[in-house]
């Protein structure tokens, strides 16, 4: 009846994105185990560890692990859902994405992407078409290979525990793939999914330059950025800012759209924000639609406003 | 070489979904069908690849019932080769498609399957990382740069805290994301010649491949409907409802 949370992690920190998974897998059941598979990460592992509600911590170290490539922890996880798993969980992130969908294959399984609740051990709730039509899904497999959207799940907050980490055996190199490089964007604004306030732009800001009027604002309020599709396209900001359906998901107490229309491709990934602010001249904007405050005005005379008013 | 792109038919992005009054699934009749946008982009990164000289044919494939012809007849108006239809009735879910796609791959031997991400209706996500498991094939998601060489292709993939770049062993799946490429718009002499290229019809049915769903769709709902606020005469009114109405700030 055992639970495997596959973590995401640098071999240095564990990504915050396990938090909301182990608290959507304590409403499965009561054995979670946590798999870090990486190399030298058993500081990781002891991350892992520290979470309350989980029972143990896998540590797989190998250097074909280095990377966290699909094509190597793949067949790994497959090894270890033969010691009695029935739930396999990752989060819905680029990581969760790229390697879940895999590990289901060679299951045998379907898999279920994004799942906003847990109605029962095989059943649960994802959305489909863009967030508009929310699907209740009965897997009959035998195995769950679950992505889980971090923003509908509390995160399991107290890390005080010390569970037993136990090395386990890595499964052998396949090798068909390598790492060339890697571009982080660095940035001391907080993370997208785990902010409190997010501030985003589109179009309308009109070029890379008038993000700055952003950035301000979101100093003052400790605000992540974040973008629509159409920001993104013209370059006025990297990838990964993208808050859509195809991009990040974030559910903050505070958005603030700027200079956003609002396609229901943008709304997918902001629309269960707590409290939505649209700013943009267009008063027919869709925005308007779920924004529980509206201002229809040049957005360029708006910001610094803005930001006189919130410093005072 | 040879370079498979399986297409998938959706409804068009711009389409308001409804839900059927039955609940079982969301209203087709009417709506405007089309090739889903990530499985153009897919196209249009072989159809480049094509053109610079790298690749020899370019194959378009989808699985589902008769009237998918059209997207295959989309993807051969860009300029793609020929079109192979895995025609059933049954109602699909990734494995299953994925399974097909395998028959069809170890038939065709193609070097390259440029696949789109995700289909904007049912947003999965996983189509062609499940053909890549089935075949022992590398797997290159989320790429916004395909570079191919004689016998690799190097992907660069958009992730969550930035770019990831890969070098993946061929043959091997790519998935498009959005900003690989725009695709080109479709010409009347070409679509008119699309009419002509060929299509081979397969019966998937018939084949030997477990396409049964094993996931059940119990209810489908719309989420809880937000509505819209109020509108706000400055910016002053914004910050003041901001910290005394709302509390956020």
């Amino acid at each position: 009846m055992g639970i495997l949370i596959i973590a995401e992690h640098d071999n240095h920190i564990l990504s915050e994105s396990v938090l909301p998974v182990v608290s959507a897998a304590t409403q499965l059941g009561k054995d979670i185990t946590i798999l870090v598979a990486g190399q030298d990460c058993h500081k990781v592992a002891e991350q892992a560890a520290s979470i309350n509600g989980i029972t143990r911590v896998w540590l797989a170290e190998a250097e074909h692990y280095q990377h966290q490539l699909a094509e190597e922890l793949a067949p790994l996880i497959v090894d270890q859902v033969a010691k009695g798993i029935n739930h396999v969980m990752a989060p819905s992130s680029t990581f969760g994405k790229d390697l879940m969908p895999r590990v289901a294959a060679m299951l045998n399984v379907e898999q279920l992407s994004d799942i906003t609740v847990i109605v029962s051990e095989d059943t649960f709730v994802r959305p489909t078409y863009a967030g508009n039509v929310m699907a209740t899904v009965k897997c009959e497999g035998p195995v769950k290979v679950i992505t889980v959207r971090t923003t509908a799940f509390e995160p399991v907050n107290v890390r005080d525990s010390a569970a037993e980490i136990i090395s386990i055996n890595a499964a052998p190199k396949l090798g068909v793939s390598e790492f060339v490089e890697g571009i982080v964007t660095e940035s001391d604004r907080p993370d997208l999914n785990t902010a409190r306030v997010v501030i985003s732009g589109g179009r309308g800001l009109g070029d890379a330059e008038s993000f700055k009027l952003l950035e301000k604002i979101a100093d003052q309020l400790g605000a992540a950025i974040g973008a629509s599709r159409a920001a993104v396209d013209a370059g006025y900001i990297s990838n990964d800012h993208q808050v859509g359906q195809t991009g990040r998901v974030v559910a903050p107490e505070l958005y603030i759209a700027v200079g956003i229309s609002g396609a229901i491709q943008h709304l997918a990934g902001m629309k269960d924000s707590k409290v939505i602010v649209a700013i943009n001249k267009d008063p027919e904007a869709p925005i308007f639609e779920i924004a529980d405050y509206g201002l229809v005005a040049d957005l360029f005379q708006v910001l610094p406003e803005l930001s006189d008013a919130l410093s005072k | 070489m040879k370079i498979l792109v399986p297409v998938k038919r959706t409804i068009d992005a711009n389409i308001h979904v409804r839900i059927k009054s039955d609940g079982t699934g969301v209203e087709q009749e009417n709506v405007k069908m089309g090739i889903n946008p990530f499985c153009e982009i897919a196209v249009e990164a072989a159809l480049q690849m094509k053109e610079a000289g790298a690749v020899e044919e370019v194959i378009v494939v989808t699985v589902g019932q008769n009237v998918c012809e059209d997207v295959l007849r989309h993807g051969l108006a860009m300029g793609a080769d020929r079109g192979i239809l895995m025609e059933t009735d049954q109602s699909l879910q990734p494995l299953g498609i994925a399974r097909v796609l395998e028959y069809v791959i170890k038939k065709e031997s193609p070097q390259l399957v440029i696949a789109g991400k995700q289909s904007i209706d049912s947003d999965n996500n996983q189509t062609g990382q499940m053909l890549a498991a089935l075949l022992g094939w590398p797997q290159g998601t989320f790429a916004s740069k395909i570079e191919i060489t004689l016998d690799h292709v190097k992907v660069t993939r958009e992730v969550d805290k930035g770019l990831r770049t890969l070098s993946l062993q061929l043959p091997a799946v790519v998935t498009t994301d959005l900003r690989l490429n725009e695709p080109r718009y479709l010409s009347l002499p070409n679509i008119m010649k699309a009419r002509k290229k060929p299509i081979d019809i397969i019966n998937a049915s018939e084949l030997e491949i477990n396409i049964i769903p094993q996931l059940k769709t119990l209810k489908l709902e719309y989420p809880p409907k937000r509505n819209g606020g109020v509108r706000l005469a400055s910016v002053e009114d914004l910050v003041d409802k901001l910290r005394n109405e709302a509390r956020v700030i």
